[in-house]
């Protein structure tokens, strides 16, 4: 070990050290932008490391510095240039799309490493199972992610496609995978067949993907992230180096956190939505029985009856849903707290998939320039719901059916918002039509409810106009 | 050879152990951008396309350098910057509104 050796892998440890800290500042927002920062600083002082590594190694010719560089600025301009443009309604798509090129380039690091070692000295058996793992896990995360980008973005049908025999398919993929790598792993190292593990692992992030409605978008963006978090580890294993895996496994523990909190939150196992066929897309399944009395013993509310409550209200309570993010009404919402917050206390309350991705809803009112410390978590949230005056619901549906907390039904044991605690309540809903779950909300039919049927977009703004000509006058 | 997988083993559990202790206490308001931060760290494959393209000798080689160098580099420099906007958009009730998503920190 020279001196240059250690001084870069000190270096790796320095920039996993960054990338610990950086996680821990993420613990509030008040301190979340500098660990956005040291991680940063952390990934310069790790990809200086590799730099003067291969400098002081000089086994790089003048076209592998060519390459890598436009390769890298290349990359690089276009990360940005999407980070910079997107809207804060598609930042799922992006991030999915971030998680593709992640798995993806492990995916290549893997098959660079095996085409290179193949024709000459051979492969270690231990860089040959971690080379193996990563051509199956980066393939998978890579068409998957863009797959799940594409629906999220609308490319590519949100709602779970499923046809005959495509879990057979599915299955058969799985099958030549693994053989496939069997026969990679028993020392034959073979391009052909390399290809084939490839082909079938991109393969199945297809079909995995594909039959996952959009409802369930959040766990399986977390899933892959997760996912590619173990690409990256592994890749650390075949060169032996720390920081990757270091790196790798807190993304892997990260992904794999949120995606069993989103599977809670929706009540789901993680299983059942891989399985897929069961979020339907925006609306939900229109059948089913009857909508709530048939309108029989619903209260209909019009926007001045709804800005009289609130006008006259101490304190205000919005739950914001996927309804509200889908009209794009952040900004709607976000106002009439602003004229609400002259008189009232205003709080947002949020439930974990409110949003398409965790913690969506969150970004989403932030960029509309509502202050972090009026949005509440869901058991933050529950705490203020019996000193509520009024509960705005505009676009949540499953999320807040008080159903949940007796056995026997859709949404049994779901995690949900205490709405029906508040003094009163407002739902701004486009129609009677049912959730995810596919069951009649109860909150609906609760005598102190007003059901407000509008857009969000265009019924917040009603709302809004109503709210400040009462202030005025 | 088998001590340092034995060593890389350790460094991975202990890592996902770390992980999960700090990750768990992230509150769900920043869920998004944590996810974007994590996936900014994986970014770090960057280093492996270094690598790479520093063994490249055939033109298969290169290429896949180039691939994996444009990958982890739209990973990384994505990533953080769409990190930091969405985190810069966070702001306390009192403070003033940013000006060019510049904030004093």
């Amino acid at each position: 070990m020279n001196a240059v050796t250690i001084a870069v892998d000190l270096a790796y440890l320095l920039a996993a050290v960054g990338f610990v800290v950086a996680l821990h500042l993420m613990n509030s927002p008040a301190t979340a932008r500098k660990g956005s920062r040291l991680s940063w600083l952390g990934m310069i002082v790790a990809v200086a490391a590799a730099l003067t590594s291969v400098i002081h190694d000089a086994t790089i010719t003048t076209t592998g510095w060519v390459v890598l560089l436009a390769g890298a600025v290349g990359g690089a301009a276009v990360g940005l240039i999407m980070a910079r443009r997107v809207k804060m309604t598609d930042v799922p798509q992006v991030v999915s799309i971030f998680n593709a090129v992640g798995g993806g380039a492990a995916a290549l690091v893997a098959i660079g490493n095996f085409v290179r070692l193949s024709g000459g000295p051979g492969i270690s058996s231990r860089g040959m199972i971690a080379t193996v793992l990563d051509i199956i896990i980066g393939p998978v995360t890579f068409s998957g992610s863009l797959i799940a980008a594409g629906k999220l973005q609308g490319w590519v049908s949100s709602r779970p496609v499923v046809f005959p025999g495509a879990r057979l398919i599915t299955a058969a993929l799985t099958v030549i995978g693994v053989g496939a790598s069997c026969y990679l792993l028993a020392g034959h190292d073979s391009i052909a067949i390399l290809t084939l593990v490839v082909c079938a692992a991109l393969a199945f992030g297809i079909t995995m993907t594909m039959p996952i409605g959009g409802a369930d978008m959040p766990v399986v963006v977390a899933l892959l992230n997760s996912f590619t978090g173990i690409a990256v580890a592994i890749a650390g294993f075949v060169i032996d180096n720390g920081g990757l895996i270091i790196g790798g496994a807190l993304v892997g523990a990260s992904g794999g956190i949120l995606t069993v909190l989103m599977a809670q939150a929706m009540n789901r196992s993680v299983i059942s939505v891989m399985l897929g066929g069961f979020g339907t897309g925006d609306s939900g399944p229109a059948a089913g029985p009857a909508a709530v009395g048939a309108g029989a013993s619903i209260r209909r509310i019009s926007a001045e009856d709804a800005a009289i409550q609130m006008a006259y209200a101490s304190k205000v309570i919005i739950v914001p849903g996927y309804g509200l993010a889908a009209a794009q009404a952040q900004h709607e919402a976000a106002e009439l707290a602003a004229v609400l917050a002259e008189h009232a206390t205003v709080l947002f309350a949020i439930h974990p998939v409110a949003g398409r991705m965790p913690g969506h809803m969150n970004v989403l009112l932030a960029e509309a320039n509502v202050p972090y410390t009026d949005l509440k978590e869901m058991d933050a949230a529950n705490l203020e719901f019996p000193t509520a005056d009024v509960a705005l619901v505009v676009g949540a549906n499953d999320v807040t059916n008080p159903a949940a907390r007796r056995p026997g039904n859709p949404v049994s044991g779901m995690p949900i918002l205490n709405v029906d605690q508040a003094k009163s309540v407002i739902v701004i809903k486009r129609s009677m039509g049912h959730g995810y779950a596919g069951i009649d909300n109860e909150l609906y039919i609760d005598p102190k409810t007003g059901m407000f049927f509008s857009d969000a977009k265009a019924g917040l703004g009603e709302i809004i106009a109503s709210v400040k000509a009462l202030v005025a006058s | 050879m088998t001590t340092s997988l034995m060593s890389d083993i350790y460094m991975f559990v202990l890592a996902v152990l770390v992980g999960y202790e700090v990750i768990t206490k992230v509150p769900s308001t920043l869920h998004t951008p944590l996810m974007s931060a994590s996936n900014a760290i994986h970014g770090i494959v960057i280093i492996v396309a270094v690598i790479l393209a520093s063994q490249a000798r055939t033109s298969a080689d290169y290429v896949l350098a180039f691939v994996a160098a444009f990958f982890a580099g739209m990973n990384v420099v994505g990533g953080y910057g769409l990190t930091d906007r969405m985190l810069q958009m966070f702001r306390k009730r009192a403070a003033s509104v940013a000006h060019d998503g510049k904030e004093s920190s």
